[in-house]
């Protein structure tokens, strides 16, 4: 898949320098166009290890178990993804790990296929039930600040959260050629 | 079950495995497994679960990523490995070195009245594990194969490995270790600090 030059905007090397800022080494990841541009950044810092996952479920799990082992991590996938870590986030509650999601989000501002509308509009309910917090991200001038914050949360705090990128942010001409 | 006379006593396996363990982390799956390694002897290098069915092994790699100097070992479960079976194409595209994956198998869902699980009658975990590229996955029949494959966790490794070792179904006692997760944590934790 080919990403749009034009719309190749400077938040997702700003979310790469906050994960690096912060010493995250595990890189889960299901493969996603929104995260296109962070997933091969991370594949191109030699500090981060990309970890390609074949359901976002297992992102908790392996960041479970990371944490308990020393090691920062963050998950990043695509709103359609979200319902797929819900039992599993008992284990971010019960151990009381650090946990940072960062989510583009479908469903929402433009998009062409309904399939994506049921989960993502669920996205946010889907994580507050299970003790995730959310903040949702619209501009582009508001990623760095917002990812810099949650991150802070995480990593300092011991939180779990999600941050929603929407899809009015990522744009559309992501996913539609 | 004409075999059931040679299959192996769960309880003796998880010892042998956990036997002379040094630094090694252990991570349990939900129910039989996490009795087993608690029958074993408490330990404050045991990940005990309780639930998160799924997502033993993964929280193996998680570790072992983590702690690339020691060894991990997950010890879980036919049922709950059936449950996140995937990962193991997660793990082997990682080849973490120092992570081995025992699963204990009865083909029986033992914790919810023993209903037969998939590898009781038609799926092979051995070949599941291999078939998503795990580079060295094998069957456990007998109690010498254990003790080797033991010996082997405290001997450095090139890749990831996953054994199914063939054990009797049956209901034992139940040995409970602590339930509270992030005490279970942090416990750990101390462990890995000192």
């Amino acid at each position: 898949m080919s990403i749009d030059t034009d719309s190749a905007a400077a938040w997702p090397a700003e979310i790469h320098a906050t994960l690096e800022r912060y010493d995250v080494r595990q890189v889960a990841y299901v493969p996603d166009g929104g995260h296109a541009v962070l997933i091969q950044m991370a594949h191109d810092t030699p500090t981060m290890r990309p970890i390609a996952l074949t359901t976002e479920e297992e992102g908790i799990a392996l960041l479970t178990g990371a944490a308990v082992g020393g090691q920062r991590g963050v998950l990043l996938m695509q709103s359609s993804g979200v319902g797929n870590c819900v039992n599993m986030l008992s284990l971010v509650q019960m151990c009381r790990v650090p946990l940072l999601v960062i989510v583009t989000m479908r469903g929402e501002w433009g998009e062409f296929n309904p399939w994506q509308i049921p989960m993502g509009a669920a996205t946010p309910q889907a994580f507050e039930m299970m003790g995730v917090r959310t903040v949702r991200v619209d501009r582009p001038e508001e990623v760095g600040p917002t990812l810099d914050a949650a991150a802070r949360m995480v990593y300092d705090g011991g939180a779990a959260v999600a941050v929603l990128l929407s899809q009015r942010l990522i744009g559309a001409k992501v996913f539609v050629k | 079950m004409s075999q059931s006379n040679s299959l192996l006593d769960r309880r003796a396996v998880a010892a042998t495995l956990l036997a002379n363990r040094g630094g090694m982390i252990a991570v349990t799956g939900l129910g039989a497994p996490t009795y087993d390694a608690a029958a074993a002897g408490d330990h404050p290098l045991n990940f005990y679960l309780w639930g998160a069915m799924g997502g033993a092994a993964m929280i193996g790699l998680g570790l072992a990523l983590a702690q690339p100097d020691r060894h991990v070992l997950v010890l879980t479960g036919d049922g709950e490995m059936l449950m996140g079976a995937q990962s193991f194409a997660t793990i082997a595209m990682q080849r973490p070195a120092n992570l081995s994956i025992a699963i204990v198998d009865n083909g029986r869902y033992g914790e919810t009245g023993g209903q037969e699980s998939a590898t009781a009658r038609t799926s092979d975990l051995t070949a599941v594990a291999a078939g998503f590229g795990i580079p060295d996955a094998a069957t456990l029949t007998t109690m010498d194969e254990v003790a080797a494959f033991a010996a082997s966790l405290h001997q450095p490794q090139t890749a990831p490995r996953v054994r199914v070792i063939k054990i009797r179904p049956e209901d034992l006692v139940r040995v409970l270790p602590v339930r509270d997760g992030a005490t279970i944590r942090t416990r750990i934790q101390a462990a890995l600090a000192q």
